[in-house]
């Protein structure tokens, strides 16, 4: 049994006209140590299904279909008592910009032994010693002296290796990393990619990664989930899928990148942009945006098919993978 | 802890501190009364509440600089006999006290109605926002005068005069926490947008530990300006209150019940028990304002003054 199972979850936001869907139908598992991606536009719904993973839906978002289950439990039906003693001890999330996520009037040391009192019992001793611990294996250099320090006194890096320190503090079994590196510039970027690769592989955690960045997922993931418009339109194991992808959305993302240009001329581009959630066209989402589309694709939603290691959800996934012009 | 000093004293709220002649001028002047306040049983020469050492042969003498004034009352004696230096050392003591312990209750009124509108929003926020702009349209004083004039009237002289400090706290204290609540929630608004917000949820942490523990230390500049200024607001009601006869007693007086006592004999040239406690009260309503100034622009990171 998967360690984390989404299934058919749907989220909904009723605002005050009409209710606006922001996830429909998706599903996705993790197992213990796997490491998936989550890839899309913004706007895709990839932070959504992540918050909801936690429970911590803004308002006047809800669930309103499918189950999640962790370790077999249903965590949408949990009452707040029980969701805090999962949020933060069993699934961590690590955030985009680390410049943000710390406390910036409380030191290092204050913000993580915090964390570790609020889900074990523990004294203020221990603690500050799982902490330095901690610290050492993100790679921060002397950590006694860096946990009396206040985040402004770090860099971005050494502030995102903090973040995931706090996020390692209570061995969580799943990590949720929603654009880990967005904030970062481009070396440090591989820095903490690399680091966050080999954390998990050595603690054997699941990670959970949101990014909209193709070259990060393919680094760093086994599997990977490609959403648009609210649903997951390709899923399979990141090998694959970066090199033969099923779905022309994910296609256009890959056509999309830099390397895939020749020198000289115009970057390939999907035409349009993502459909605003109260203006999702009937059929396959997709259709307007597809080079492939036809009168079928306009009228109705494509079921989810197999072909070969992958899924995708595209009425002529089959054609298509012949096809291969890739 | 020495790290903690060194970092306080090496801090920009310091350097600039030592930069402002206004603001080291004033803590000066503010910490020499509060010192000589507080230190009043042992430096004052008299006790003015020691009803056997007070003579009314020495009523109205005026201060030692005058012609008919005597060596041992410095700042001369009220209608009654009183050394009015000792009184005015024992009075500045009432009034500190009273300020800042109103204060505090303001404080912890506003800072826990505040923080909990800011952060629940919603019924709790409407609920506790309209009664703020409620007690905002009626004024302290006439809040504070209608409270005290009910506890006078239902206790005797005798047990009001004992406990004629509590009640000027506590009215005090209740009159003004619509001041903190409104600053407070309107800083934990702008803080809970923030992401450090959303992290500590994310960490599984309940809603009191953010409300004190992530978001209040972030909104303590703007409570350390509208504190320097409550503090001399609470002075100056009290002092208002007492001055109408509805704060402390003749027997214990404050700077506000001397200013009265005084006010009666002003004509009949005995100007000196109303003027210099007056004076005090000013001088020290002064500074606390002045600080409350240097804090504010201290603590702006948008104000950079050119010195």
């Amino acid at each position: 049994m998967a360690l984390l199972e989404v299934k058919n979850l749907g989220i909904e936001f009723p605002m005050r006209r009409e209710v606006l869907r922001a996830l429909q139908g998706v599903s996705f598992s993790l197992d213990a140590g796997e490491r998936l991606g989550i890839v899309g536009e913004s706007g895709a719904g990839k932070s959504i299904a992540a918050f909801a993973i936690i429970n911590l839906l803004s308002k006047p978002g809800r669930i309103n279909a499918g189950e999640i289950l962790f370790e077999g439990r249903d965590l949408t039906g949990l009452d707040d008592e029980a969701m805090r003693d999962i949020r933060g001890n069993r699934i961590s999330m690590i955030f985009q910009d680390p410049m943000m996520t710390l406390n910036p009037v409380l030191t290092i040391e204050t913000q993580m032994i915090e964390v570790l009192k609020a889900h074990r019992n523990i004294s203020d001793n221990d603690a500050r010693k799982i902490a330095v611990e901690k610290l050492r294996e993100v790679a921060i250099p002397s950590p006694e002296d860096r946990l009396k320090s206040y985040p402004h006194e770090l860099s971005g890096g050494q502030r995102q290796r903090v973040v995931i320190a706090i996020a390692l503090l209570t061995d969580p079994s799943i990590i949720i990393a929603d654009e880990p590196s967005t904030a970062l510039d481009v070396t440090i970027q591989a820095g903490i990619m690399a680091l966050m690769l080999n954390l998990c592989k050595s603690h054997d955690v699941g990670l959970i990664l949101i990014t909209h960045d193709l070259a990060v997922v393919s680094q760093v993931t086994q599997r990977v989930v490609v959403m648009y418009a609210g649903r997951v339109v390709e899923e399979g194991p990141t090998a694959e899928i970066v090199t033969h992808p099923k779905h022309p959305y994910t296609r256009g993302l890959i056509k999309a990148l830099p390397q895939e240009g020749t020198a000289g001329k115009r970057l390939n581009q999907i035409p349009g942009s993502m459909p605003t959630l109260d203006a999702i066209p009937d059929g396959c989402a997709f259709h307007p945006r597809c080079p492939h589309a036809d009168d079928v694709c306009r009228a109705s939603v494509p079921e989810i098919v197999r072909v070969g290691n992958q899924f995708s959800r595209c009425g002529k996934a089959n054609e298509l993978a012949e096809e291969n012009s890739l | 802890m020495n790290a903690a000093i060194r970092r306080f004293a090496q801090s920009n709220f310091m350097y600039s501190f030592g930069r402002d002649k206004v603001a080291m001028v004033s803590f000066a002047i503010l910490a020499a009364f509060v010192i000589l306040a507080f230190s009043a049983p042992v430096i004052a020469p008299y006790d003015p509440y020691d009803q056997t050492t007070i003579d009314i042969m020495d009523s109205e003498i005026p201060p030692m600089w005058q012609d008919e004034g005597e060596a041992r009352f410095l700042l001369g004696t009220d209608a009654q006999g009183r050394d009015m230096l000792s009184t005015i050392l024992y009075g500045t003591r009432i009034s500190i006290i009273i300020g800042v312990c109103a204060v505090l209750m303001q404080m912890f009124l506003g800072i826990t109605i505040g923080l909990v509108s800011g952060y629940v929003g919603g019924r709790v926020e409407s609920f506790f926002m309209r009664l703020a702009d409620i007690q905002l349209s009626l004024s302290t004083l006439m809040l504070a005068i209608v409270a005290l004039a009910i506890f006078q009237a239902a206790f005797s002289a005798e047990a009001y005069s004992d406990m004629a400090i509590i009640m000027l706290i506590l009215v005090i204290g209740f009159a003004e926490w619509p001041q903190y609540a409104r600053t407070i929630r309107a800083s934990v608004l702008a803080e809970k947008k923030k992401e450090y917000v959303d992290a500590a949820r994310v960490i599984g942490f309940g809603a009191p530990t953010i409300m004190f523990k992530h978001i209040l230390p972030n909104t303590l500049s703007p409570l350390l300006v509208i504190s320097t200024v409550q503090v001399a607001n609470a002075i100056i009601s009290e002092a208002a209150l007492s001055f109408l006869g509805l704060g402390m007693p003749v027997t214990k007086p404050s700077l506000g019940s001397l200013i009265n006592s005084g006010f009666e004999f002003i004509f009949s040239g005995s100007w000196w028990i109303t003027a210099i406690p007056s004076i005090v009260l000013i001088a020290l309503i002064l500074c606390i304002n002045l600080l409350g100034d240097w804090v504010r622009d201290a603590l702006n990171p948008k104000i950079y003054k050119e010195k």
